[in-house]
């Protein structure tokens, strides 16, 4: 054979594994989604956002879950954007060069990726095994937990966006520097900042992992933080490994619903970010 | 970035705040009070300065805490059982003799699998969305793999127990335990009973879940390869292939690695996913097929009903091992990426 011949036999041969792969690849996330959908909307129905998780055998909805995601999310989201936000200022924007801003940037890059069943651990020793028992607000620390590294990395990459000359033009008028962070820096980022928060809570609102021993579980309506709260993921991973049709039917439904808060979430983050370039 | 009106506002809106406001009190009072206005921003901004320094530290105290407590929690298992509890197979809550070596084992052995799957897959999809794929299907295919690069893992976990799981009992474990029954080595990998749930089921679902993650960065890092440099390799007329294999990946094999290793990081310490469908065993069977366990799959599954403060204690050394291989995986990755960042810029 030619090495003309051969050569081009090789590259349609990669070639064709590459189509191979993507085709392979893209098909089983498409499964996924297929069939969460099928199954998902079999058992979507009102009673799913008005009735609480049922016991065994007996009717129900995923309210109490529903409501124990929101209310953690909610709270580990208001404790953690701010830390985040003040952290990703100080590397953009006062000790951009400084060895504290590096050595930040490498352990938030570690923490982004850490384990989350670890901080679930972490929160257990240093809050639900010192108040002797579980309790929501240890959950939503846990989140927070996990908030803080994405906000920290989009809130330091949106600042270093900012065109130095903007916030130059603010020094020379003589607005002192929080100013000129607060009202230039952090106004010409504003998208840019939503959309970390967005991706936050995006990436939590599916977290099972930290909460299992945070958190725990409640079959009951609870509005207590010091007291266990039900959430949706982890709702999900105990109905799903039970033996019983409707808890797995609910799961399923639950499984549903954080995919499409997920997803809704990181388009809407993707549309303000496109957005702001658009307008470039 | 923005338009050139927002900005000019936004400057005024600063300057009304210092500037003006200063020039109106001090033409309205003494000097005095233009100093105690000068020294209230001065402090504000002192504060504020401080305040985002307190919040890059409590960064690194979250690590710092990690750790510590981690460790505190495991020292009563470290006590007990020592450099031992790296090796022992052993798990008895009963008799509370714990030992690390089977979900050490699960943990590596998921992840060399979904690896093995991911990774070449992973890069045929990048090179599929940088080279091959018509143009007007790039943005939509490449935006959708990073929105389920996003997609909760617990979903994953949910399809793999109630669709993959049956799925590879009644069809694929079967055949490859008839396909594979009379050669030597693979006989023992593939045998006993198609269970459905156990380690190889693990590390598909594993690598279905890294997969859209390892893709979407390596087609990120393949992109920062300067047009210029693969021109003129398609230029001495090199095929699309040979772009790949001598311009491509040699320019970015560092981000390429960087990227895996991130996979794996994810891999290793990947909790849901795999909870669902790994059986919880503690054994190490020479089978895959056999059930198994993992590190997290270990935690998540007893933490809860450990009674004991040595079984709690052996839980959290196991959390421990597990943060300290993946803090080392994760270190290396970055270390990685950074580089090939600065090559880039």
């Amino acid at each position: 054979m030619s090495l003309y011949a051969s050569r081009r036999g090789a590259n349609a041969m990669a070639t064709t594994l590459c189509w191979v792969a993507a085709v392979f690849g893209l098909s089983w996330l498409l499964l996924i989604l297929g069939s969460l959908v099928y199954e998902g909307v079999r058992g979507l129905s009102p009673a799913v956002f008005t009735e609480m998780t049922p016991p065994p055998g007996s009717k129900g909805g995923l309210l109490n879950a529903i409501a124990g995601s929101l209310v953690m999310t909610s709270i580990g989201v208001a404790i953690g954007t701010p830390l985040g936000m003040l952290a990703g200022t100080y590397m953009a924007e006062y000790g951009r060069y400084s060895k504290l801003t590096m050595i930040v940037r490498f352990i938030n890059d570690i923490l982004l990726s850490a384990p989350s069943i670890v901080i679930g651990l972490f929160v257990y020793e240093i809050l639900v095994h010192p108040m002797g028992h579980f309790s929501a607000i240890s959950g939503a620390v846990a989140l927070a937990l996990l908030v803080v590294p994405v906000v920290v990395r989009t809130t330091e990459d949106m600042l270093l966006l900012v065109p130095g000359s903007m916030r130059e033009a603010a020094s020379a008028l003589g607005a002192p520097r929080a100013h000129v962070v607060g009202k230039v820096a952090y106004r010409a980022a504003k998208a840019g900042l939503i959309t970390g928060v967005l991706l936050a809570v995006a990436r939590v609102s599916g977290e099972t992992a930290p909460l299992l021993f945070t958190a725990l579980n409640n079959q009951f309506w609870s509005s207590d933080l010091t007291a266990p709260m039900a959430s949706l993921p982890v709702v999900i991973f105990q109905f799903a490994l039970s033996p019983y049709k409707d808890w797995q039917q609910l799961a399923w439904t639950g499984a549903l619903l954080i995919t499409v808060a997920v997803l809704a979430l990181s388009i809407a983050a993707r549309a303000l970010s496109a957005g702001r370039r658009n307008s470039k | 970035m923005l338009s050139i009106e927002p900005s000019r506002r936004e400057l005024n809106g600063a300057g009304d705040v210092s500037d003006v406001a200063l020039e109106q009190q001090a033409s309205r009072s003494d000097i005095m009070d233009r100093t105690r206005v000068l020294a209230r921003i001065a402090l504000v901004d002192r504060v504020f300065h401080q305040m985002t320094r307190a919040a890059a530290v409590v960064v690194l105290i979250i690590l710092g805490g990690v750790i510590v407590s981690l460790v505190h929690g495991s020292w009563p298992a470290m006590q007990a059982y020592g450099f031992g509890f790296l090796t022992s197979q052993a798990w008895n809550p009963v008799t509370e003799n714990f030992g690390a070596a089977a979900a050490i084992y699960g943990t590596l052995v998921t992840s060399i699998i979904a690896m093995a799957i991911a990774v070449p897959v992973g890069l045929g999809v990048a090179t599929f969305l940088t080279e091959l794929c018509p143009y007007a299907l790039r943005r939509p295919i490449g935006v959708a793999i990073e929105l389920l690069a996003g997609i909760p893992s617990i979903i994953y976990g949910i399809w793999g127990l109630f669709v993959l799981a049956p799925f590879l009992q009644s069809h694929v474990q079967p055949a490859l335990i008839s396909a594979f029954g009379d050669i030597p080595f693979f006989s023992s990998l593939f045998a006993g009973p198609p269970y459905g749930i156990g380690v190889l089921t693990a590390g598909f679902i594993l690598a279905i879940m890294v997969l859209p993650f390892i893709a979407s960065i390596s087609r990120d890092v393949f992109e920062t390869v300067p047009p210029v440099l693969k021109e003129a390799a398609w230029g001495i007329g090199a095929t699309t292939w040979e772009v790949m294999r001598y311009v491509v990946v040699p320019y970015t094999r560092v981000g390429v690695i960087g990227g895996m290793m991130l996979g794996l990081g994810r891999a290793l310490g990947e909790t849901m996913a795999v909870t669902f469908v790994i059986g919880n065993a503690h054994r190490i069977s020479s089978s895959l097929l056999a059930p198994g366990t993992t590190i997290s799959a270990t935690i998540a599954n007893e933490f809860t009903e450990a009674v004991g403060d040595l079984y709690t204690s052996a839980l959290i050394e196991l959390g421990l091992i597990l943060f300290v291989i993946t803090f080392f995986v994760l270190a290396l990755a970055r270390y990685m990426l950074m580089r090939i960042e600065q090559k880039s810029a």
